[in-house]
């Protein structure tokens, strides 16, 4: 972690970078969070451990609008996320310097929770590039030992890969995490009858207290005024007051970022709800493959995603049931 | 809030027989803001379309609502009569209560609910609906023609004819098209080539006609009256301006063994040909493919014994862009691949043709010089069997659901011709049906079973099995006889299905005409709007929309020149409002609705947007109205819903899903 400090000053030194974008020591010992650091002594504070999961990809947005470079730390799978804002012109490459960062897996605070561990004051082995096998959590009630890999993110278990799609440099070692099929859960529910699938997704969306951090957080939902809280469409609530939320908000949403989801993970780790709402996004991707060939939004900030492209060569919509281009 | 109007139409019987319309109207009227609700027997009647001109005065209606039929048949007319009335037309909506219920259901209780749905929809739009002002743009008084047989000549003859400028493009060498292979033509056995040549030659000499040969459409932008559209001229290896057509390069040229495939591949040419006597232009390409000087760089003989300096190894292909105001779609057929058809040995024996193919084993400039022989061995057939609908009429995925209409004509003509050139041959067919509807058709069939004594059996062959003995065993069913039968056959001929020529699935999506599933042009109405697509300024001419003969499509020709004709005779065009427009404060300059139009009306720039206060420059959509056809694509895919299709916004259209689901 020292490492990315002192370049990190020494580029601001230099005057190569007007400021930082990573992550900073948060109020608890399991949540880093995403901030700005203008000068070396601020970077203080900076912080880069397993639980660094959120993707800064987005805060790009408002870096890009700053006078000169922002320096921005991406793990391998937020890069995906910054070649689809720059593919859809909402960052400026120009204006970022990009420290491709290592990542050995992140895992979160809430999966510690989960696992029945309370009172939590501070975690050990939890280093970004050289993690132990087995956490020490320091609690109120004695300490306690997991495994790292039982508490990390679902998005790691089924890991796109460790290679970061863009970058300016890179800094620190990745590993392999992937240990599960990442279409597995989709298939599972693709399996159930109608009315099962109406009972799975009701009783996970009932849940939605209509707080908006999926939307917030999602690189994909970064339009400047989104439609739910635009007076124009009927579809801006505030809180949540009937069913709106189990029967329509997170299909629109679903819908609204298909084909430009890269399936990045940040919605279902900031649920407070634990709503697996990256299933949806799954979903589509899974279909956009089978219809149109495979696809990974993010890819590289250049080529046209299957569903916002128009060519002559287009298959016809019923041949795209036959899958392949 | 409007004052809306509603009326409901009767047709006749074919809405109030299966609507109750007396309780649509009741219904109608319990709506929010409906001042007015009557029917009538013929809303698109002069008394009815009064009805709704006082209406609007005497209520001082707003909007009106139209329950009707579709409204690709009346929208139009209610539009005149709202406006006539002092409304402005784009506020009247039609609720089409005949093709999309009347007709297709039989219950009346069912129906009527529907109906009283679906007018609940177009009042919930109507109510969103804002008054619209057409635009004007002008017409290039020049069109296109795509495709040079006797279709796209007659069609661009008689567009000349009239005084407009027309341009053809044709991919092969020469014009002339599926008709400069034939023989000879039913019912009148006239020679093809000397009815065709003649208006081939006079196409070529029109001082309004320009004929592009060896070229293809690459891109088609613009709309009706305004495409502009690259065609690209391949490189023919050859000065079309020196080149006096001595066909000397052809005689000296080596290289000899390409198929030939104006022969269908019967007959053999050289490298550097021109596809036929009579082609126009009467100037050769040289086949890169298959010429020694491209392959190995030696040779050149060609450029040696021409005294004119015409040949040109350095030619590159050319692409022209030309404005023009409409576009003729005259792309032909092809006949069926045979490979799914290995029961009649097509593949295995020489001596089993399709009937293209004895049209060229029969033309004095073919490749038996017009003598009947075998192509195995050139000996002469004494048994001759036709097999018809091999391929058409065919229910299963190897062959076509349709009928190719030409079959049955084509083979009475080969089967006549042949017994009367040669009287000792016995002649066979094979019919599912005969069919022959057309001026003089039936007698000329007719004649080939009566007078010229050939042989009809009513089956279908299963088999064509060849012998040893270098003849072949058919093996077919007599279904009037109700027996199995085998026989055998010296030349077996296969009616082969027409399909359209596989280019035209390239140039309807560059064209954005749709084609139904067998790959036909789809014509904006089939009874009332044959020769034109759907798609404005687009027209249809020949089998590029469905399977005709030659007097039909010549007809087709006439009729789409017609409409051109009718077209360019404009000055100025008045364009559809329901555009799609950008609403910079939403917009986020993704890009995403440019990638998906497929008119290029949708560019970005720059814009000082104020936005409640902030003043930033931002990368916004801007949509140029006059390339813009109001699909709708980019509304769909603009995630911010900052893109909206005039007419049809996303309010009215989930108004109108809402009053579905109320």
């Amino acid at each position: 972690m020292q490492e990315l400090v002192n370049r990190a000053k020494a580029l601001l030194a230099d005057g190569i970078v007007q400021r930082v974008l990573g992550w900073k020591i948060g109020d608890l010992a399991y949540n880093p969070e995403p901030a700005f650091f203008e000068t070396e002594e601020a970077l203080s504070d900076f912080v880069y451990n397993g639980f660094c999961g959120a993707n800064l990809s987005k805060y790009m947005i408002e870096a890009s609008k700053k006078e000169g470079k922002t320096l921005v730390f991406l793990k391998p799978c937020d890069t995906y996320s910054f070649n689809q804002l720059l593919k859809e012109h909402r960052i400026l490459r120009e204006k970022a310097y990009i420290i491709g960062v290592g990542c050995m897996g992140k895992i979160s605070g809430e999966k510690l929770k989960e696992a029945g561990i309370r009172g939590i004051l501070a975690v050990e082995g939890a280093d970004a590039f050289s993690p132990a096998d087995s956490l020490t959590v320091k609690t109120l009630y004695g300490d306690k030992e997991i495994a790292y890999t039982d508490v990390m993110l679902e998005r790691c278990h089924v890991c796109k890969g460790k290679e970061h799609k863009i970058y300016d440099e890179i800094i620190g070692e990745s590993r392999d995490t992937a240990d599960a099929d990442r279409m597995e859960a989709v298939h599972a529910i693709e399996a159930m009858s109608p009315e099962e699938k109406f009972a799975f997704f009701q009783s996970a969306l009932s849940r939605c207290i209509r707080c908006n951090a999926c939307r917030n957080v999602c690189p994909a939902c970064s339009c400047r005024k989104c439609v739910f809280d635009s007076t124009k469409f009927d579809s801006a609530q505030k809180a949540n007051v009937d069913s709106f939320e189990e029967k329509m908000f997170h299909v629109i949403r679903a819908f609204h970022v298909a084909g430009r989801c890269t399936d990045c993970g940040e919605c279902s780790r900031v649920c407070p709800q634990n709503i697996p709402l990256h299933l949806f996004n799954r979903k589509l991707i899974s279909d956009i493959n089978e219809f149109y060939g495979e696809y990974q939004a993010g890819d590289d900030a250049e080529t046209k995603g299957p569903l916002t492209d128009f060519t002559l060569e287009d298959i016809e919509p019923s041949d795209a049931r036959e899958g392949g281009r | 809030m409007q004052r809306i109007g509603v009326f409901v139409c009767h047709c006749g019987s074919n809405i109030a027989a299966t609507v109750d319309v007396k309780r649509v109207v009741e219904e109608a009227k319990k709506e929010q803001g409906v001042v007015h609700a009557e029917d009538y027997p013929y809303m698109c009647s002069e008394a009815g379309q009064a009805l709704i001109a006082a209406a609007i005065k005497e209520k001082n209606l707003g909007g009106i609502v139209v329950c009707s039929c579709s409204p690709r048949m009346h929208e139009a007319t209610f539009r005149k009569a709202a406006e006539r009335a002092g409304l402005n037309p784009y506020m009247v909506e039609i609720a089409n209560i005949r093709e999309h219920c009347s007709w297709i259901h039989k219950d009346m209780e069912e129906a009527t609910e529907k109906a009283v749905i679906l007018a609940r929809a177009a009042i919930a739009k109507v109510h969103l609906n804002a008054h619209l002002h057409p635009g004007e743009s002008a017409v290039t008084k020049r069109a296109l023609v795509i495709g040079g047989g006797i279709a796209g000549i007659q069609t661009a003859l008689d567009i000349a004819e009239a005084g407009y400028k027309v341009d053809i493009v044709e991919k092969t060498p020469s014009i002339g098209g599926r008709m400069s292979q034939l023989d000879k033509t039913f019912p009148t056995l006239d020679c093809s080539a000397c009815i065709l040549t003649p208006k081939m030659v006079e196409a070529a000499a029109h001082e309004n006609i320009t004929i592009y040969t060896y070229s293809e459409v690459e891109k088609v932008s613009g709309f009706v009256g305004d495409f502009s559209v690259d065609i690209r001229k391949k490189a023919r290896s050859v000065d079309m301006n020196k080149c006096t057509g001595c066909g000397l390069c052809q005689e000296k040229c080596p290289s000899k063994k390409s198929l030939s495939e104006f022969n269908r591949g019967l007959g053999t040419r050289s490298a550097i040909y021109t596809p036929f006597a009579q082609a126009i232009p009467n100037v050769p390409v040289i086949d890169r493919e298959s010429c020694i000087k491209f392959k190995t760089g030696k040779c050149g003989l060609c450029e040696k014994v021409c005294q004119a300096g015409a040949i040109d190894y350095a030619q590159t292909d050319e692409i022209i862009t030309e404005k023009y105001g409409a576009i003729v779609v005259a792309t032909g057929f092809d006949t069926i691949n045979l490979d799914k058809y290995g029961e009649y040995a097509y593949h295995e024996s020489p001596d089993v043709i399709t009937s293209l193919e004895l049209e060229r084993v029969m033309n004095a400039a073919g490749p038996t010089k017009g003598h009947l022989e075998r192509l195995s061995d050139g000996k002469a057939p004494k048994e001759i069997v036709f097999i018809q609908c091999v391929g058409s009429r065919c229910d299963d995925h190897r062959g076509k659901p349709y009928c190719s209409k030409i079959c049955c004509m084509y083979t009475a003509k080969h089967a006549m011709l042949i017994r009367d050139k040669y009287p000792d041959v016995n002649v066979t067919v094979f019919y599912i049906d005969v069919r022959t509807p057309g001026k003089n058709f039936d007698e000329f069939y007719r004649r080939a079973v009566e007078e010229y004594g050939v042989n009809y059996i009513k089956g279908q062959v299963g088999k064509v099995v060849p012998q040893p003995d270098g003849s072949l065993l058919v093996q077919g069913s007599d279904l009037l006889d109700g027996k199995q039968m085998k026989m055998r056959a010296d030349m077996v001929v296969l009616a082969t299905a027409i399909e359209p020529d596989p280019s035209v699935r390239k140039i309807a999506t560059m064209l954005t005409a749709s084609i139904d599933t067998n790959n036909f042009l789809t014509e904006a109405h089939p009874k009332l709007r044959p020769v034109e697509s759907p798609t404005a300024g687009v027209f249809l001419s020949g089998v590029c929309q469905g399977p005709k003969d030659i007097p039909e499509t010549v007809s087709q020709a006439g009729a789409a020149a017609v409409k051109v004709i009718g077209l360019l005779a404009k000055d100025k065009l008045t364009t559809n409002p329901c555009t799609a427009e950008s609403d910079s404060l939403l917009c986020n300059g993704c890009s995403v609705c440019q990638n998906v139009c497929p008119y290029g009306a949708i560019s970005y720039e720059d814009k000082e947007i104020n936005d409640h206060g902030i003043r930033e420059t931002r990368r916004v959509a801007v949509v140029n109205g006059a390339l813009c056809q109001g699909c709708g694509a980019c509304t769909v895919a603009c995630p911010s819903g900052a893109m909206d299709l005039k007419g049809f916004s996303n309010r009215q259209i989930i108004a109108e899903v809402d009053a579905i689901c109320r």
